[in-house]
């Protein structure tokens, strides 16, 4: 998921070569560890950073209310790159990502750092994930404050699960291509959110529902693949649905996913059994971006469209992307967040 | 009628009484006339020309031409009246030593962009300067110069043509032949000419002739 | 009206193309050598601004530790997690070939994306600058000079030279540091941050202040620049002044006529400005590519001494912008106007019968002669109050200028009184004419010869300043300079290995240790000198307490360099507070020519107690010169000591010589140019006047007098003129060159110099101003010489 954006953006400081796919994620991999379909997660240890990996990252999205019912949207992401295999502290380059997506505007921040030196890092317990004055930190990582800020906003979140981490792809093995490029990656859907947002409008309490992802490899895009478009959603029913769509640079695609039932099972989707299209498209930061889709899903009889709240929601950052909250309609109706990047 | 000057007065301040020179002085001349203005040096001969040609102020009176009273003009006034209608011909020649005598000749008409209407081979013929054209004023001499300084007043066809001494630093012989050819000129073009000269026998050539004694004039 | 009228006058260019070479040419040399300085200027403004841009974090306020120390790597991380958007940046020196690279250490990861260094370090190579063998950027000049460090080295050329840029791990590295030097703070801040006083006491917040102190320190040398440029501006204008003002007076019988033909004055004004514009533009245009060469030969020069004496580095190339040439162009105008103001206001004025008088034009200057000495009065009265007030290097250089016009503006009259003290011990009728002549023939001339006095007193003022600098250096490098042979080790940790192996070998080893510091708030020096009796021997003292150098190895206190004492205002028995909040007793003033910041010396023993970080690498040996040669080749076999890092004491002082040398090689090429301007305004004004002055001549020509003995009489009054022009300069340049030692040196570099005296140059002046004038005048003289009778028969026929 959010996945290839971490890392593209990331390895846009490991790698000068920008000529393999997207932000030279395809990039090689010689001297790191490689995603291994027998390993089973290992808690707390794997909330922890993997550094003998080439990229990692804890990525939170939230669909947020405020008491008028207006919608926001917030992100929160630490991104882990090593910049030289060893998985030495030193090596290590860090950076943050932080976004807001309201009726006035879409605010953003990024924040970058060394391993080694204590500004940016990850303890597995008690939780901490942190670049900066951004933290997301716990007791454990089912009960979280996250917070973050920039010259324009600041968020304080707290964040309660009580369901178990859904392992994605098989076992947690998510595999990205049919050239077998995969991932470790695991989520938790089921979070509860409340907290307080401050916009250049003031404070505003706010609630809703949010949704973790952790994933981490050293190679997670075929050469071929140029970007892709991701979807987080929760229906009104409980379940949950996460998928994407790796676009070729042919104009195929390679779209997986997985269903999660509401008592947290998952059910991967094998490639093409999800379907997405764009059937909409806003102008913006000089680009076309796609910001309503049509999802079907007929193994579960699901056909849906999914608008963005805000289609300015642009992450501006050294790597731009689009990130932000949707709404559901269709045979399935609910919210979700949307992030499309490679445009 | 083309000038009328009224009851004309000028005198410089010193530190005593102020020196009359012009004490109410009155002239008119007709189209085509020729009037000699005689006196001593100092008699105020030059000082009138000035002032009915607009180069110095008066202190009272009026001249009348073409309509206005070149006395109440402004400078800038003054100085278009001049370069449209007025010919003037100075005792130094006052050529421009940079041109040569086909400019210089055709100067004053070219100001007020007329200079494609002289007839510049007929002009030059009647002063007799045809071969001297390309020459600059130094190489001629002065009579030359003067007939230059002739042609150039009457070269752009003006109501009056005012010539202060023009024979002045000429001999005889030579200021005699120049001033015939600036009335035979002036009676062509058909333009009042008003003439400065302290030699009797020269004025007697003229139409009218009037003389200046102390600042007073007389006929 | 508009064509004719101005035909006409121009029509007066063509009869007399001299004269308008004459305007051109002033009006040309005049712009050339401003708008070349100013190139020049504007070259190494450029540079210290992009340096400044880097250095400086291109304006943003930092955080700084006021004791001066090293911030820790553990203050940056706690501020970043109180939300300070802060990065790191470590500012040192790399030893380099001809001297030393300023080393900046950044973040990439945090450097505030709107700083210059955020623009020129891409991205992509993060990774290849991170940790200690991380790469280093640097100009391709500069790189050159960075011989050590092979590969690591990347050339980039939108990195002003002389700097050098690596990650913050590297430079620490590199520079022995252990920690940063400062923290830039970014411009955006977030909303919520812990208050600084809480992380971090010890640092306050302050506006960047370092490259400043490269543009303060080559103030004084631009300053001189410009000054030169000015006065050349001025010379230049003399001459324009005059062929303008003839050109005026010449033509009001054209003027009058085209009055009395009906040209109205405003009109006539008009043309007349257009006419110069026209002028103005041409030979504005001549004078800046004039100027553009000018600069492009003399900038590699003052590339050099900028980086010899100040450290500054400015690209030897010229890179110019439209708006240096708009600006030359627009000086020759605003120079044309000037010059001419008061012909047009004139012109203006005039009524339309005036007369003719260009005698009168030039007489009228006698009348001026009066009025100019008042001012020349006023003059000095301002350089008086400007020496008595001080205030600095422009209180220096108000003196200078008050000094040079008073000289200048009383010089016309100072002549007319010696030519009518000539004229009364002379017998003759030819001479009492000649005197005669000469006096009346003074107000013509008097603008070139005020040009030439200019030029010739600066020329010794700035002669003598030069000479002088040389003789007191020359004999202080001798004595400065004790060691037989200077060795820099490229890794400190070879220092004792090579200590040990010196110690048979040597007469005596003295280690250069140095340490970089504030001293009184402005960078300075401190070093050790370890005890040894051959600095009492040669070390030049300017004043000291008794004792001296057993009350130093005793380490009862310490020496500082002239420029220190004199900016600070100490003298020896005074307390000087030294880095490390600690102070000891300055025991002498020693002089130090050459370097622009301030110097302390302590003794080795305390330096080493007192100070961590001092570069150790810099060793002098005394050794008999028979066996130096031998110990160089000894000290590269057994260390590898390349011969950058063995130098002898000669190649030292040649070294320094040759620094010396460039400085002022432009001060030498300005000198010899604004003599150059100056017989340009002789030759024109002698020109100028001799086409008026066959009315004076033609008379005594008719007396008897032959024309050949006119044409000699002629060349030998520009002789004289000229000697007496030389001999009132001698004292004023004599002035000039005390004011510049004295006041002007004092301000702009912190030393003070002893005034010698060079006759021979003097001598070697006066044969080449004479030769100037003779030179210029020759050409008229024989036009006199061989004018032909009819010309001068002319007069009488002609005159009116």
């Amino acid at each position: 998921m959010n996945v290839r954006t971490c890392i593209a953006l990331l390895l846009c400081l490991a790698s000068p070569a920008f000529s393999q796919g997207f932000a030279g994620m395809g990039a090689a991999t010689e001297g790191y560890a490689l995603p291994d379909p027998t390993t089973r997660f290992s808690f707390p240890e794997d909330h922890g950073a993997h550094p003998d990996f080439r990229i990692e990252w804890w990525y939170i999205t939230a669909n947020l209310t405020d008491a008028d019912g207006t919608a926001y949207g917030i992100q929160w992401t630490l991104f882990r790159n090593a910049m030289a295999p060893g998985g030495s502290a030193t090596d290590q380059a860090w950076m943050g990502h932080a976004g807001v997506s309201t009726p006035d505007g879409h605010f953003f921040a990024e924040r970058l750092a060394r391993g080694g030196t204590g500004q940016a890092g990850v303890t597995p317990e008690p939780f901490e994930a942190f670049i900066d004055e951004w933290r997301m930190a716990g007791p454990d990582v089912n009960d979280i404050s996250l917070t973050a800020q920039s010259e324009q906003f600041h968020y304080d979140l707290n964040l309660k699960a009580n369901h178990p981490f859904v392992p994605q792809g098989e076992s947690g093995y998510s595999i990205k291509s049919e050239a077998g490029q995969a991932s470790h990656y695991y989520s938790q859907p089921f979070y509860q959110i409340e907290g307080v947002l401050t916009l250049p409008s003031g404070d505003i309490n706010v609630s809703g529902q949010a949704w973790l992802d952790r994933e981490w490899s050293s190679q997670p895009l075929a050469a071929d693949q140029t970007g892709w478009d991701w979807v987080s959603l929760h229906f009104d029913s409980g379940e949950k649905l996460m998928g994407y769509r790796l676009r070729n640079s042919d104009g195929g695609a390679y779209t997986v996913g997985t269903w999660i039932t509401t008592d947290g099972t998952p059910e991967p989707l094998a490639n093409g059994m999800l379907t997405m299209e764009a059937v909409n498209e806003t102008d913006l930061a000089g680009r076309t971006i796609p910001t309503v889709w049509d999802i079907a899903l007929p193994s579960k009889n699901l056909t849906i469209r999914t608008s963005a709240v805000y289609p300015d929601s642009w992450m501006g950052t050294r790597i731009p992307y689009w990130e932000g909250p949707v709404t559901i309609t269709g045979s399935h109706e609910g919210q979700g967040y949307l992030e499309m990047s490679g445009y | 009628m083309i000038l009328d000057v009224r009851n004309l007065k000028k005198s410089f301040p010193t530190s005593g009484d102020p020196v009359i020179i012009l004490d109410d002085v009155s002239l008119s001349l007709n189209a085509g006339e020729v009037i000699a203005l005689t006196g001593e040096s100092g008699s105020g001969k030059s000082t009138l020309l000035h002032i009915i040609g607009g180069l110095e102020p008066a202190k009272s009176g009026q001249i009348l031409f073409q309509g206005d009273d070149i006395i109440a003009l402004d400078d800038n006034q003054r100085a278009n009246i001049r370069r449209k209608s007025i010919g003037i011909v100075f005792q130094q020649f006052n050529l421009i030593p940079s041109l040569t005598v086909r400019q210089n000749l055709t100067f004053q008409a070219r100001l007020s962009e007329r200079g494609d209407d002289v007839d510049l081979a007929a002009l030059s013929a009647s002063l007799g300067l045809d071969t001297q054209l390309d020459k600059f004023p130094e190489d001629l001499s002065g009579g030359q110069q003067q007939r230059v300084a002739i042609g150039r007043a009457i070269a752009a066809k003006p109501q009056l043509v005012l010539a202060d001494e023009p024979t002045g630093n000429l001999d005889e012989a030579t200021g005699r032949s120049v001033f015939d050819l600036l009335v035979r000129l002036a009676r062509e073009t058909g333009a009042g000419l008003l003439i400065a000269t302290h030699s009797q026998a020269l004025a007697a050539a003229a139409d009218r002739r009037l003389h200046l004694t102390h600042g007073k004039l007389t006929s | 009206m508009t064509g004719p009228v101005l035909s006409a006058l121009l029509s007066h260019w063509r009869r007399r193309p001299f004269q308008l070479l004459t305007l051109i040419l002033g009006l040309s040399l005049a712009t050339a050598l401003w708008s070349g300085v100013q190139a020049i200027n504007a070259e190494a403004r450029k540079s210290y601004d992009e340096a400044a841009d880097i250095l400086g974090g291109g304006g943003l306020s930092e955080l700084v530790r006021q004791d001066g120390a090293a911030i820790s790597q553990d203050t940056f991380v706690a501020l970043r997690r109180g939300g300070w958007q802060v990065s790191p940046v470590v500012d040192g020196w790399l030893p380099a070939k001809n001297g030393r690279v300023r080393l900046l250490g950044i973040d990439p990861f945090t450097m505030p994306r709107e700083t210059a260094t955020g623009a020129i370090v891409a991205p992509a190579t993060f990774p290849d600058m991170m940790g200690q063998q991380g790469v280093i950027f640097a100009h391709s000049t500069t790189a050159a000079r960075l011989t050590s460090f092979g590969d690591r080295l990347r050339e980039i050329e939108n990195l002003t030279p002389g700097l050098a840029i690596a990650d913050i791990t590297a430079a620490m590295a590199l520079t022995r540091m252990d920690g940063f030097s400062r923290l830039l703070i970014s411009s955006d801040q977030p909303l919520r941050r812990t208050p600084l006083n809480e992380i971090a006491p010890q640092l306050s917040q302050s506006t960047p202040d370092a490259a400043e102190d490269l543009g303060r320190l080559t103030d004084s040398f631009h300053l001189n620049l410009t000054a030169f440029g000015l006065l050349s501006f001025a010379v230049g204008l003399f001459i324009v002044n005059g062929a303008v003002g003839l050109a005026f007076e010449q033509r009001r019988p054209v003027f009058r006529t085209l009055r009395a033909l009906g040209v109205p004055a405003r009109r006539l004004v008009i043309l007349l400005t257009v006419e110069l514009l026209i002028f103005a533009l041409i030979a504005g245009a001549f004078g800046v590519l004039l100027g553009y060469l000018i600069a492009a030969t003399l900038l590699p020069d003052v590339a050099a001494t900028l980086r010899g004496l100040y450290g500054a580095s400015v690209e030897g190339t010229l890179t110019l912008s439209p708006m240096w040439w708009l600006s030359g162009l627009a000086i020759a105008c605003i120079g044309t106007a000037a010059a001419s103001a008061s012909g047009l206001i004139r012109v203006a004025r005039m009524p339309p019968l005036a007369p003719a008088r260009p005698r009168a034009w030039a007489m009228a200057n006698l009348a001026a002669m009066r009025w100019q000495l008042g001012l020349a009065a006023a003059c000095l009265g301002a350089a008086i109050l400007a020496l008595i007030i001080g205030g600095g290097l422009v209180g220096g250089f108000i003196l200078l200028g008050g000094f040079l016009l008073a000289a200048a503006l009383a010089l016309p009259s100072m002549l007319a009184v010696l030519v009518a003290a000539m004229s009364l011990v002379t017998r003759g009728p030819i001479a009492e004419w000649f005197w005669a002549d000469t006096r009346q023939q003074l107000p013509g001339l008097s603008l070139a010869l005020m040009a030439l006095l200019l030029a010739l007193a600066t020329n010794i003022g700035v002669g003598t300043m030069v000479e002088s600098f040389r003789v007191t250096f020359t004999g202080w490098l001798d004595q400065r300079l004790v060691s037989d042979l200077y060795i820099t080790v490229d890794d400190e940790a070879d220092a004792p290995a090579l200590l040990a192996f010196l110690d048979e070998r040597a007469d005596a080893i003295l280690p250069i240790w140095y340490v970089d510091g504030d001293v009184l708030g402005a960078p300075a020096q401190i070093f050790g000198v370890s005890d040894h009796p051959i600095y009492e021997e040669n070390w030049p003292l300017l004043a000291s307490l008794p004792d001296t150098w057993n009350r130093i190895a005793a380490g009862d206190g310490a020496l500082i360099n002239e420029q220190l004492a004199r900016r600070e205002g100490l003298a020896p028995g005074d307390a000087l507070p030294l880095p490390g909040a600690w102070s000891t007793t300055i025991i002498g003033v020693y002089s130090d020519y050459g370097n622009p910041i301030g110097q302390v010396v302590l003794p080795l023993d305390t330096l080493v107690a007192r100070y961590d970080n001092i570069d150790r690498s810099d060793f002098g040996i005394l050794i008999s010169e028979d066996r130096a040669e031998a110990l160089k080749t000894d000290l590269s076999q057994s260390f590898g000591l390349s011969d950058d890092n063995l130098v002898d004491q000669s190649a030292l002082k040649a070294f320094s010589m040759s620094i010396f040398e460039r400085t002022f090689a432009v001060t030498g090429a300005l000198n010899v140019l604004t003599l150059a301007v100056a017989g340009v305004a002789i030759l024109t004004s002698l020109l100028t006047l001799a086409s008026m002055r066959l009315p004076q001549l033609a008379p005594v020509w008719a007396l008897g007098l032959t024309r050949q003995t006119l044409g000699r009489i002629e060349l030998m009054r520009a002789l004289i003129l000229a000697a007496l022009t030389f001999i009132l300069a001698l004292p004023v340049g004599l002035g000039l060159a005390w004011v510049l030692l004295a006041v002007i040196n004092v301000e702009a570099f912190g030393w003070r110099l002893p005034l010698h005296i060079f006759p021979g140059d003097w001598l070697w002046l006066a044969g080449l101003s004479l030769a100037a004038a003779g030179l210029a005048s020759l050409w008229p003289a024989r036009q006199l010489a061989k004018r032909p009778p009819a010309d001068l028969i002319k007069v009488f026929t002609h005159e009116r």
